[in-house]
């Protein structure tokens, strides 16, 4: 049966949810000493012998609180996984095509997402290690990480 | 009514309530609550089985919000739903939990109702509630000032504002004695002529001072089967019945009957409830406003003349009264929107358990009820016992 849309409205709908986010005192230290000391601050579980990057304030797994308890780790690492961005649309941080990793930072038993500049995104594979290169200016975010480069 | 198992509420937590938690992010405030309800039953994350998660859509602007506040609420490994159903989400929860529990399915059902309404945009939120075609543009938002003008008209203006203003100060006296109040003002019973005429208006008599707070907190109630409740020789309020009744539309006409007494109507009757007053021992309700909590107080006991009025003007409603009403403080006091509903749940097990503290009614607390409320015109009633239902008599 053919349809007919003659007189079928589409309503045109924008909407804008301006929101903000409490980062809350584990992560903002992290984020602080980003910022100021060039530090990538991890929090270490004592039961479950793990070494979160980003913090948080509990292990999910053996449920101990773990914001006393924290540790620096490297600003190198190894990219355990990736993918690369081939489309072009607004907002995003680099110009494609770029790759978002995922970063294992030595000393740390879990990644963390980032971007990785290189001249050729072929050149990028898992095992390859990484050096963080932080930003110039403050931004508050995981972005105080500019990028990673090869090492 | 039939029912396969009974179920017991066997632990509670709350996050403290406030208008700001900078200093924790969203699964840290939900470990708060996670925590004291663990602790207060007794048992560890190990022993629960399943996770129940809501909160409000779009109030935070977080997509799946359960998988990210996993880290919080302990569902890694575990199994979880997410529910949400506006501002009756908590009670949802709770509804969800029991069933869950009671069909066999699991044996501890942990629910997590929460809201951090100070990193969002409420009404932003709520107004993709209506159809873009008929109502999106034409809304005002959560508040409404219907009731207080349908009060005036049938009790007399000075009466119905005086009541109002009185519920306002019997739940900030009650707010007084729960630690975990977002707010308390220390309202005066003398001031009372005062504040109703000068507190700022909002739609017509509802004013500022009748409304209830935005509210960041976490909420966690843990389920749990017969045989887990007395394997562990846990104190526990069962859950005898709950009922939902909606209406989706958006003018209520005002010769049908409420969705609160319909509510009310069922889960009486399925379970020989014939003078809630005497019957119910505290209530625990969604008051959103004063104005709301006053008219629905008469709604829920089926009331039909003024004695809702007295039982506010003769302070039956306090919290040493014969009806006490929200111990707690109630929604006006604190309402981090989608563990609201679930507080309420997790006040009236906590009444039947005694362990609500400096706000345990000084009686003896057998049945206690519980309501949730939301958009549109939802209407939700949880009703606990200290007695175990007796399943072959019940279906």
């Amino acid at each position: 049966m053919a349809h007919d849309n003659k007189y079928a409205y589409t309503i045109e709908g924008k909407m804008a949810l301006p929101y903000q986010y409490f980062a809350g005192a584990t992560s903002s230290k992290f984020i602080v000493a980003l910022r100021d000391e060039k530090k990538i601050l991890a929090v270490q579980g004592k039961q479950s012998g793990l070494t979160y990057v980003p913090p948080r304030q509990v292990c999910d797994r053996t449920f101990e609180h773990l914001e006393d308890n924290w540790v620096e780790v490297k600003d190198t690492g190894v990219v355990t996984n990736f993918t690369v961005i081939r489309y072009e649309e607004p907002y995003q941080p680099m110009k494609p095509p770029f790759v978002i990793a995922l970063i294992k930072l030595d000393g740390a038993d879990t990644p963390i997402a980032h971007l990785v500049s290189c001249d050729d995104v072929g050149d990028v594979a898992i095992g390859m290690r990484v050096k963080a290169v932080f930003a110039e200016e403050a931004v508050n975010t995981i972005l105080e990480i500019q990028h990673f480069v090869a090492e | 009514m039939s029912k396969n198992r009974n179920v017991g509420i066997i632990g509670c937590g709350m996050s403290k309530f406030s208008s700001h938690r900078e200093e924790v992010n969203q699964p840290e405030m939900i470990f708060e609550a996670v925590e004291e309800a663990l602790a207060d039953a007794g048992i560890t994350m190990d022993d629960v089985e399943c996770i129940v998660h809501g909160n409000m859509e779009l109030f935070e602007m977080v997509h799946q919000p359960d998988m990210w506040h996993a880290l919080g609420t302990g569902t890694r490994g575990k199994s979880g739903v997410r529910l949400t159903t506006g501002g009756t989400t908590g009670a949802t929860l709770a509804c969800a939990a029991d069933n869950l529990v009671a069909s066999g399915l699991h044996d501890v059902v942990m629910a997590v109702g929460f809201e951090k309404l100070q990193e969002g945009h409420t009404t932003g939120g709520i107004s993709n509630m209506a159809d873009p075609l008929w109502g999106r543009k034409l809304q005002a938002g959560a508040l409404t000032g219907t009731t207080a003008l349908q009060m005036i008209d049938k009790f007399g203006e000075e009466r119905a504002k005086a009541c109002a203003m009185k519920h306002r100060v019997i739940m900030d006296e009650h707010a007084a004695l729960n630690e975990k109040a977002h707010r308390c003002f220390n309202l005066e019973r003398s001031f009372i002529t005062e504040m109703m005429d000068a507190s700022p208006q909002l739609v017509g008599e509802l004013r500022m001072i009748h409304m209830c707070s935005q509210s960041d907190g976490a909420c966690v109630v843990i389920f749990a089967s017969e045989a887990k409740v007395e394997e562990w020789k846990k104190k526990a309020a069962w859950v005898h019945d709950h009922e939902t009744v909606h209406r989706e539309e958006s003018i209520i006409f005002t010769e049908e009957k409420t969705t609160h007494r319909v509510s009310a109507e069922r889960i009486y009757a399925r379970n020989g409830i014939t003078n809630p007053r005497e019957e119910i021992d505290v209530f625990e309700m969604y008051d959103p406003s004063s104005w709301w909590g006053l008219h629905w107080l008469g709604e829920f006991l089926l009331l039909d003349g003024d004695e809702h009025l007295q039982m506010v003007e003769n302070d039956e409603i306090c919290i040493n009264g014969k009806f006490p009403v929200n111990p707690s403080g109630g929604v006006v006091a604190s309402n981090p929107i989608g563990a609201t509903a679930l507080v309420r749940v997790a006040e009236a097990a906590m009444q039947v358990r005694g362990t609500a503290g400096k706000h345990q009614v000084p009686k003896p607390v057998h049945k206690a009820l519980a309501s949730g409320f939301g958009g549109t015109m939802w209407s939700t009633l949880m009703l606990l016992s200290d007695e175990k239902l007796n399943l072959e008599e019940a279906s």
